[in-house]
C-alpha cells in the first residue's frame, strides 16, 4: 500500500514539465482561452485592424507637391476632391454596376450548373463536376485573363466564331471586363449555391409537386426562398472581388478605368499615398453597406 | 449580439473619424512652392571590394542578358568582369521608378529627367563622385552639369543616353503614311479605337506639344510649364482623343502585344518597341519623329541614397558607358548613346548621324521628360501646373 502510494508520488514528481505546464492549463480555462487566442487576436488587431487602422489616418495627410513624399498634416483636402470632382464619381457608378452585373451573371449562370450538380446529376458525376468547376481556380489570374485578352482581340477565336454569324465580339472595354471578371468568379458563386442545393431536401420538391406545383412554381416558391442565403454567400465573393480589381480592367478594359485603378494609379503613378488611402473609403463604405444589407434580409443567419 | 457589436465598431470608426478630421482644419496641402533644399546625402569617396550583388531599376532594354535576342547580352560579360550578379527590374513609367526608389531595395536606376529630381529632393540618390567613373571623361560635353542630373555642379548620376518618342503606326492599315502627331488627335480619325498611347499623367505634355505648333494663342512655350488655362485645353484635347483610343499602355509589352494583333495600328512609341515588333516580324511598323518634333527623355544612371551594393553599382556605371556597351545598348534601344567613343563602335557607322548623338542644337530641341512645377519651368512666376494637379488631370482624361 505505502510502496504504491509512494510509487505514485514519485512518478508525478518525475512527470515532465510539459505534462505539467499543460495540467496546469487545463486548471486554469482564462489562461487556456488566452493562450488559445492570443496569437489569432494580435494577427486580427495588429497586422489586419491595425493596417486598415494606418490607412484610415494616412488618408488626412498629403503628400509634398514636388518630391511626393508624405506630409503629416491633417487636412479633409482628398476627401474634398473625391467628393467634388465629377470623374471620381463616375468611375465609382461605373465600378458598382461592373459589380453588380458580374454578380448577376454569376448567380444565372450558376444556379443551373449547381441545380445539375446537386440535383440532377450522380454521385459519379457530380464529383466530377465538382472538379471541373475547382480546377480553374489553380491556374494563375493572370494567365486566365490574358488568355481573355487574346480570345478578345480583333483577330481573336471570339470574332472568329462570331464571324459566320455576321456578328463581332465586344473588343476590349466594359463589356469584356464582366465577361473575364464573370468568368474568374464563378466557382465563388457556384460552390456556395451548390452547398446550398444540397441541403434542401429532396422530399420538399416531391412534395411541392405533389401539390401540384409546376416545376417553375416549385423553383420560385420553395428552391429559390432556401437557395437565398447561398446566393447572398456567393454575391458577397463576387461583388466584393470585383470592386476590388484593377488587373483585369487593364488587361481588357480598353481605355476603361475603375475604381481600384484610381487607388491603384495615385500609389504607382501618382506617388499619393494618402489620397489612395482616402479613395479607399469608398469600396469599405460600399462593402460594409452591402453586409448590413445582406445582414438585414436575415441570409446571414445560416452562414 | 452581432449587431450590438457592429454598431460599437460603427461608433468606434466614426468617433476616430471626427477626432482625425477635428485635428486638421488649419493647414491646407503641405507643397511649396520653390525647390526644398537637397538633403545630404554621402558620397562614395573611394571602392573597395564589389558586393556580389546589384539591384537595379530600369527601363525596358537597358539590361539586356540575351533573354530578348541572344546576340544583345552585356550583363553577363559584366557578371564575368565584376562578380557582380545582376538582379534588374523593369519600370514601366517614371512614377513607378520612384516608387520602386522608395522601397530602398535597389542599388541603383536609370531615370530619365522627370524623375531625377524628384529622386534628388527626395533623398533617394545619392551624389556621384565622377572621379570614380573613368568612362565618364568622355561623355558629351553637353549632357554634363545639366538641370536634370545636377545641382549646383555636382553631378548625380552618369548620363546613358537620349532620344525623342516617336509616332509609330501599322504601315499596311495606316495610309497614307502621317507626317504629324495631328495622326493621333485628329476627332475624325480613321482609326477610331485604333490608337494607342502612353498611359502616364507625362502623356500631357505630348498634348500641350502638339497646341504649342498648332494654337499658337495659347502662348505654350515649354510642354511641362502649363497654366491653367494651358492644361485645361492640353486635357481637353486628350479628352477628344480618348474617344479613339483603342487602349493605352505602360507596359511595353502591351503595346507590343497589341500591335502583333492588329488591335493598336497607330500611337506613341519608343524607337525599342519598334525594334521589337520589327524583330518579330508578324506586322510592318514604322516609326518617326514627326513635323511638330517631340517630347523626349534622357537617362541618367544614379545610385540609390542607402544602395547596399555601391561598389557593384558603380562598376555598372562605368561599364554601361564604356564604349562598347554604350553603342550597343543606344542600337538595341534606339537612343543617342551619351558616351562620345561610342559613335566609332556601333554595327551601323551612321547610327550616330541617324540619331543626332553629338549634335548639341538637335539635342536642346527635344522636349525632355521633365517634373511639372507649380513654379514655371519657363520662367513665367509662381502660375504654372504641379506634377500633381497633372495625376489628378490624367485620372479624369480617363474618366
Amino acid at each position: 500500500m505505502t510502496t504504491a502510494s509512494e510509487g505514485v508520488a514519485a512518478g508525478l514528481r518525475a512527470r515532465p514539465p510539459s505534462r505539467r505546464v499543460s495540467s496546469f492549463v487545463q486548471r486554469h480555462v482564462t489562461l487556456r482561452l488566452i493562450a488559445l487566442l492570443s496569437l489569432p487576436g494580435l494577427w486580427l488587431v495588429v497586422a489586419y485592424l491595425g493596417s486598415l487602422a494606418a490607412m484610415l489616418i494616412a488618408a488626412f495627410w498629403t503628400t509634398n507637391d514636388f518630391t511626393g513624399a508624405v506630409v503629416h498634416t491633417t487636412t479633409l483636402a482628398n476627401f474634398k476632391t473625391l467628393f467634388t470632382e465629377h470623374v471620381y464619381r463616375t468611375v465609382a457608378f461605373r465600378s458598382v454596376s461592373v459589380a453588380v452585373l458580374v454578380t448577376v451573371v454569376d448567380a444565372v449562370l450558376a444556379l443551373p450548373m449547381a441545380y445539375y450538380m446537386a440535383k440532377v446529376a450522380g454521385p459519379r458525376l457530380r464529383r466530377i463536376l465538382v472538379v471541373a468547376i475547382l480546377t480553374p481556380l489553380w491556374a494563375s489570374y493572370l494567365v486566365k485573363a490574358y488568355a481573355w485578352r487574346v480570345m478578345l482581340s480583333g483577330d481573336g477565336v471570339v470574332n472568329w466564331a462570331l464571324h459566320p454569324f455576321g456578328a463581332h465580339g465586344p473588343g476590349y472595354g466594359l463589356t469584356a471586363v464582366v465577361l473575364t471578371l464573370a468568368y474568374l468568379w464563378l466557382p465563388f458563386m457556384v460552390l456556395p449555391v451548390f452547398a446550398g442545393l444540397e441541403r434542401i431536401p429532396d422530399s420538399l420538391l416531391e412534395a411541392s409537386a405533389d401539390a401540384g406545383a409546376r416545376s417553375w412554381q416549385t423553383f420560385r416558391s420553395v428552391v429559390l426562398p432556401l437557395l437565398f442565403p447561398a446566393i447572398v454567400a456567393g454575391s458577397i465573393f463576387t461583388f466584393s472581388l470585383t470592386l476590388g480589381d484593377y488587373i483585369t480592367v487593364n488587361v481588357v478594359g480598353g481605355t476603361s478605368q475603375l475604381f481600384a485603378n484610381v487607388i491603384y494609379d495615385n500609389i504607382t503613378t501618382g506617388g499619393n499615398l494618402p489620397f489612395a488611402a482616402a479613395a479607399a473609403f469608398f469600396p469599405i463604405a460600399i462593402m460594409v453597406g452591402y453586409l448590413v444589407a445582406v445582414r438585414r434580409t436575415g441570409a446571414l443567419d445560416n452562414v | 449580439m452581432l449587431r450590438r457589436r457592429m454598431t460599437v465598431a460603427i461608433a468606434l470608426g466614426t468617433v476616430t473619424l471626427l477626432t482625425a478630421a477635428a485635428c486638421g482644419g488649419s493647414s491646407g496641402g503641405g507643397g511649396s512652392n520653390a525647390a526644398p533644399p537637397v538633403p545630404k546625402v554621402a558620397m562614395q569617396q573611394q571602392l573597395g571590394k564589389a558586393e556580389g550583388q546589384l539591384n537595379l531599376v530600369n527601363w525596358a532594354g537597358y539590361a539586356e542578358d540575351g533573354t530578348n535576342d541572344k546576340t544583345v547580352d552585356w550583363v553577363h560579360p559584366f557578371e564575368q568582369a565584376t562578380g557582380c550578379h545582376v538582379n534588374d527590374k523593369i519600370g514601366n513609367t517614371s512614377d513607378e521608378m520612384v516608387q520602386l526608389m522608395k522601397t530602398g531595395q535597389y542599388d541603383g536606376v536609370s531615370a530619365s529627367g522627370d524623375a531625377t529630381l524628384r529622386l534628388i529632393y527626395g533623398g533617394l540618390v545619392a551624389p556621384v563622385n565622377t572621379s570614380l567613373v573613368p568612362n565618364y571623361a568622355t561623355i558629351q560635353p553637353f549632357l554634363k552639369d545639366r538641370a536634370w542630373n545636377s545641382v549646383k555642379q555636382q553631378m548625380y548620376g552618369i548620363p546613358h543616353g537620349w532620344g525623342a518618342n516617336l509616332l509609330m503606326w501599322n504601315s499596311k492599315s495606316v495610309q497614307p503614311a502621317p507626317t504629324s502627331w495631328g495622326a493621333v488627335f485628329d476627332a475624325n480619325s480613321p482609326y477610331k479605337s485604333h490608337i494607342t498611347a502612353y498611359d502616364s499623367p507625362i502623356y500631357i505634355a505630348d498634348a500641350a506639344l502638339y497646341l504649342m505648333k498648332h494654337q499658337p494663342t495659347l502662348k505654350i512655350t515649354n510642354p511641362y510649364a502649363l497654366d491653367q488655362k494651358q492644361l485645361d485645353a492640353a486635357v481637353a484635347l486628350l479628352k477628344t482623343q480618348r474617344a479613339n483610343v483603342g487602349e493605352y499602355w505602360a507596359d511595353y509589352t502591351k503595346e507590343v502585344q497589341a500591335f502583333e494583333s492588329g488591335d493598336s495600328v497607330i500611337g506613341t512609341t519608343w524607337q525599342v518597341i519598334a525594334n521589337l515588333i520589327t524583330a518579330d516580324k508578324k506586322v510592318t511598323v514604322q516609326a518617326i519623329e514627326p513635323s511638330e518634333g517631340s517630347t523626349g527623355w534622357s537617362d541618367t544612371w544614379m545610385v540609390a541614397a542607402h544602395a547596399a551594393h555601391p561598389v557593384c553599382m558603380y562598376k555598372w556605371m562605368n561599364w554601361i558607358t564604356s564604349p562598347t556597351v554604350n553603342a550597343q545598348v543606344a542600337e538595341w534601344f534606339g537612343e543617342a548613346p551619351a558616351q562620345s567613343l561610342a559613335c566609332s563602335h556601333t554595327a551601323d557607322k551612321s547610327f550616330c548621324d541617324t540619331y543626332h548623338a553629338a549634335d548639341k542644337a538637335y539635342s536642346d530641341s527635344l522636349h525632355y521628360w521633365t517634373t511639372p512645377t507649380k513654379h514655371c519651368l519657363d520662367g513665367r512666376g509662381n502660375v504654372c501646373t504641379s506634377y500633381s494637379q497633372w495625376t489628378q488631370e490624367w485620372t479624369a482624361i480617363k474618366g
